[in-house]
């Protein structure tokens, strides 16, 4: 079939897209003009066309719609999930400026590689063809590679970077494996192509097997158990705000990636997958949960508690159906918010030769600074799912997609582990509460932008626990 | 003025879960440096919402409606959950008892307490407003959210300022209480994913098989067991009663245990009755070893606050087993008044069970402020040097035991009549209380109170101030009020009884 070029039509739903791109390159020329001294200007530049870019897709320019001949798909889900991106990513950056300032770390570089790691995140949320879903997906990582190794004198970074990128180098390979074999079997490599003709297939194993290697490529990028040996060397090694923006906005990245391949794609063959997902889940809360308990280290804690996390979001996608998508994409929504600020947490407590990244770093807390402990208590109390915070609800509907599934099991499994992993997170607060302080004298940076920011954001996870309503409004219309 | 009044009476219960909150985020941010100012702020609030009681009192039309003071709102409408607000004689009484017990509270703990003051007391008026929340909803989920909800203050005060093994205990309440309501939650889906709605009426309407039935009972008995606590559940309250502070163990004995017996008769009457039958003999069967092995526990307990802790055990080992012989009374022998009686007699002791155990903490705590000791033999003959103290202890050591007279004998009393009439041996094990609860409670006072000036420091003993005067005061009004004229109580949770009973009865297979 002969393809015209796109016409200027085509490309209107890709425009938020294609503004972002053009703005990461201006801004990487201007920052060739830029002394160390006015870098500030593109950080404030970067920071607003992720903004403007999330408001874009807010008030929808350049519509939705199918284009590019089925490669490119904007629909309610991609909308919602690109802002949740853009607003994520421009939160990792306010807390990226104090840190990786005072460290030489903010160099031009490193809004620009967040903003192109984004726009591979808005493609591959975007995409209705196994080549996008590849593209995205190895912009998002090329960038997230350069970004881990940006503090290229610490040997800690330099390892995670290069673990992080033979690992995921592998991770690719097994997808694109997976993808080969799922175009041997059918044919194409549209998605929507390959729904229609996956129950048809004249070879079904190898169909099959294809699938299975996408979805270990998927929960690779997850972070799930057992492909989460990355996770907690890149999310130490890596500078804290670089966790916490790697740690946040892929995480819905690779659930639209989940949606895309798996629904989209792979959806008449549910049966299997969704069982491969099931096991994926029950080993990761398992896993997660029981190495959490024995880090000292925050960040390494927080590494296996996401694959806790991942868990759980698996458990929604287990559900299936259009309840259970919707319960995995807010519980993958809650997970950024509290994602970022339990590591802006850490950005927050440090400074410069401090990195506040231990357990113990924050004894006595409490009682130097108590309104920093209330918000890392409310953080904490969300992660470990604990009402009326976020964490909570997003814990609710992920359980009852289970059920409704039919996978009572997976529940049991998951609350019990709920409560295991309660007990770290309430070793965080035991610290900063019932500990006496001792060592490096703690207390927040005296930074507003930064205080005012982790403010809002620890207590939105109050406030959203309050009135999830709108959030979740959202998720079920997306799938609906 | 009608406006404000009309509309306080038409949010009162939204007005007594929202004030103490924002009482307590206020009083925070008074803060620690200015102690006396969170001291008063938090003492306004509290009494501005044991004030508001008053109407919820008055307001209340023993004729009408089981459920009252009804708010109703959407509040997640994707997910059907309900800002849903009522409240009957039961929820009354309790609320009552929670407003009251939180003033005393705050003014026992004025001189106690002397680090991180403001975070104290915010911490005990955030606990109240849930406490009440978890009184007066009537959305599952809402009442999920007051109770795991109060998890964290009580996590904070038994931590923060509590005894050496504090941490052990605050981490193993946590955890213990944790484990038990999720079990809870995904009964509470099941229900949702079969009806489709989250209110309590609505569950209690659903028809339910044997087997789910089965399963909803035991995840409800997991959260609540460990709540009451039931025996062999217990273990975390003698742990966390004596590691927190005197506020905390009174606010936990006087309130905290009460719902779970609350949550039996909102979640496991109304919701899975057949099955509450059938598992009948497990729940009266473990009523009985509470009452009758945990108090053979508490005789040999050496340190006060682990004696009191145990003997609540067994006190409200009488909720469970007055709650639980309704259902051989109704459905196996027909008897509706004896069931009422029992399930009365249940109510009252919770109530009386709330007054009796708080004295009896805020006495311990008394003593151990002036003594910092809490070893039954570091004390001995306090009588002689404290003798409006002695007056006071001996009181609620009646009541403990239950003599006539004082409320401890009313709803024990009730019970073991009810119990009579399913089998004379099950009142005859119940009725043990009355020798094993004497031993153990006389034997503490003998050695505590009676008898020569043990030593030095106890012959340096200050009588009670005029602030404690009025603590325990109080609490003496409650216990005799509540012993010689119990009438008032009873006829306000009646109507609540009669249609408990009548729940019982209709089968929903």
């Amino acid at each position: 079939m002969m393809q015209n070029m796109p016409t200027v039509a085509d490309l209107m739903p890709l425009l938020p897209e294609i503004i972002l791109v053009g703005a990461a390159f201006a801004l990487l020329m201007l920052d060739l003009f830029m002394s160390e001294k006015q870098r500030v200007v593109t950080h404030l530049l970067a920071i607003a066309s992720l903004v403007a870019v999330a408001v874009m897709v807010i008030v929808g320019v350049g519509g939705q719609g199918t284009v590019l001949s089925g490669m490119f798909i904007r629909d309610d889900m991609a909308d919602v999930l690109k802002i949740g991106v853009c607003l994520v990513s421009a939160l990792a950056l306010v807390y990226a400026w104090p840190f990786l300032r005072e460290r030489g770390l903010y160099k031009g570089e490193v809004p620009v590689l967040v903003m192109f790691a984004v726009a591979g995140m808005m493609l591959l949320i975007s995409a209705g063809s196994l080549v996008m879903v590849y593209l995205g997906l190895e912009l998002l990582a090329l960038c997230s590679y350069a970004l881990v190794a940006i503090d290229r004198d610490s040997p800690l970074a330099s390892e995670a970077a290069m673990k992080y990128f033979v690992l995921g180098a592998l991770a690719s390979g097994m997808l694109l494996y997976g993808m080969s074999l799922v175009y041997g079997a059918t044919g194409s490599i549209d998605l929507v192509t390959i729904n229609a003709t996956a129950s048809s297939v004249s070879q079904p194993t190898m169909l099959l097997a294809g699938v299975a290697f996408m979805v270990a490529g998927i929960a690779f990028k997850f972070g799930a158990a057992p492909f989460h040996m990355w996770l907690p060397d890149v999310y130490h090694g890596a500078p804290t705000p670089i966790t916490l923006f790697i740690g946040s906005a892929p995480k819905l990245a690779a659930f639209a990636m989940a949606i895309r391949v798996l629904d989209l794609g792979a959806g008449p063959l549910s049966e299997h997958w969704q069982p491969m997902l099931a096991g994926l889940a029950a080993l990761s809360l398992i896993l997660g949960n029981l190495i959490a308990l024995a880090q000292t280290n925050l960040k390494r804690m927080l590494a296996y508690s996401t694959v806790s996390h991942v868990g759980f979001l698996f458990l929604g996608l287990a559900g299936g159906g259009a309840a259970g998508n919707a319960a995995a994409m807010f519980y993958a929504l809650s997970y950024a918010i509290m994602a970022s600020a339990a590591f802006g947490a850490i950005v927050v407590m440090s400074r410069r030769g401090f990195e506040a990244d231990r357990i113990d770093d924050f004894k006595g807390l409490n009682a130097r600074d108590p309104w920093s402990a209330g918000l890392v208590l409310c953080v904490m109390a969300s992660l470990a799912g604990v009402p009326p915070f976020l964490g909570f609800w997003a814990k609710l509907v992920v359980l009852q997609a289970a059920l409704q599934g039919d996978l009572l099991w997976l529940a049991i499994v998951g609350i019990v582990c709920a409560v295991i992993g309660a007990f770290y997170y309430l070793r965080v607060m035991k610290v900063m509460y019932f500990d006496e302080p001792s060592g490096e004298p703690m207390h927040a940076r005296k930074d507003p932008v930064l205080g005012v920011v982790f403010g809002v954001n620890a207590l939105s996870l109050l406030a959203f626990g309050l009135f999830w309503n709108p959030l979740m409004a959202w998720c079920q219309q997306a799938f609906a | 003025m009608m406006g404000i009044s009309s509309v306080i009476q038409s949010h009162l219960l939204s007005l007594l879960i929202w004030l103490p909150i924002f009482g307590g985020v206020l009083t925070l941010m008074v803060g620690n440096s200015r102690p006396q100012a969170a001291r008063w702020t938090a003492l306004a609030v509290a009494s501005v919402t044991l004030a508001l009681t008053i109407p919820l009192l008055a307001g209340f039309n023993a004729g009408g409606e089981v459920m009252q003071f009804i708010e109703r709102h959407a509040w997640i409408p994707s997910y059907s959950i309900e800002y849903n607000l009522g409240a009957d004689g039961i929820s009354i009484a309790l609320i009552g008892l929670t407003t009251l017990t939180t003033v005393l509270v705050l003014i026992g703990a004025w001189t106690a307490i002397d680090k991180r003051v403001s975070q104290y007391y915010a911490a005990l008026l955030i606990l109240e407003g849930l406490m009440i929340g978890v009184f007066s909803a009537m959305d599952a989920l809402l009442f999920y959210v007051f109770f795991e909800g109060m998890l964290i203050p009580m996590f904070i005060i038994i931590g923060v300022w509590g005894g050496p093994r504090r941490v052990y205990a605050s981490v193993k309440f946590f955890l213990y209480t944790f484990l038990g309501s999720v079990f809870m939650l995904v009964g509470l889906i099941y229900l949702y994913l079969k009806g489709g709605s989250w209110q309590l009426a609505d569950m209690a309407a659903q028809p339910l098989n044997m087997v789910e039935q089965t399963w909803l009972f035991f995840a409800f008995l997991a959260a609540f067991a460990v709540k009451v606590p039931m025996f062999p559940v217990h273990t975390w309250l003698p742990d966390a009663h004596v590691e927190a502070p005197t506020g905390g163990s009174v606010i936990l004995a006087a309130i905290m245990l009460k719902i779970g017996g609350y949550g039996f008769i909102r979640f496991v009457l109304p919701i899975v009755p057949d099955a509450g039958h059938h598992y009948a003999w497990l729940v009266i069967a473990l009523s009985l070893i509470a009452v009758i092995y945990v108090g053979m526990v508490a005789l040999v307990q050496e340190d006060m606050k682990k004696l009191i802790a145990y003997s609540s055990v067994a006190h409200m080992g009488f909720v469970t087993l007055g709650t639980f012989i309704a259902f051989s009374l109704v459905r196996d022998a027909n008897l509706q008044d004896a069931a009422r009686l029992g399930l009365q007699g249940a109510m009252v002791q919770m109530i009386s069970h709330g007054f009796i155990s708080g004295a009896m903490f805020s006495c311990v705590g008394v003593l151990y402020d002036r003594m910092h000791t809490r070893m039954i033999r570091d004390y001995g003959g306090v009588a002689n040097v404290m003798p409006w103290f002695a007056m006071f202890w001996v009181l609620f050591a009646m009541a403990n035991s239950g003599l006539p007279g004082t409320s401890g004998f009313v709803g024990e009393f009730m019970v073991v009549v009810a119990a009579f009439q399913a089998h004379p041996m099950i009142a005859f094990a119940a009725a043990l209380t009355l020798i094993i609860s004497a031993g153990y409670t006389l034997w503490l006072t003998k050695r505590v109170i009676w008898g020569e000036v043990g030593n030095a420091h106890v012959a340096e003993l200050e009588d009670i101030n005029m602030r404690e005067w009025i603590v325990l005061g109080v609490f003496a009004i409650g216990v005799i009020a509540l012993g010689v004229y119990p009438k008032p109580l009873t006829d306000l949770m009646e109507p609540s009884i009669a249609q408990l009973a009548s729940q019982l009865a209709a089968t929903k297979l």
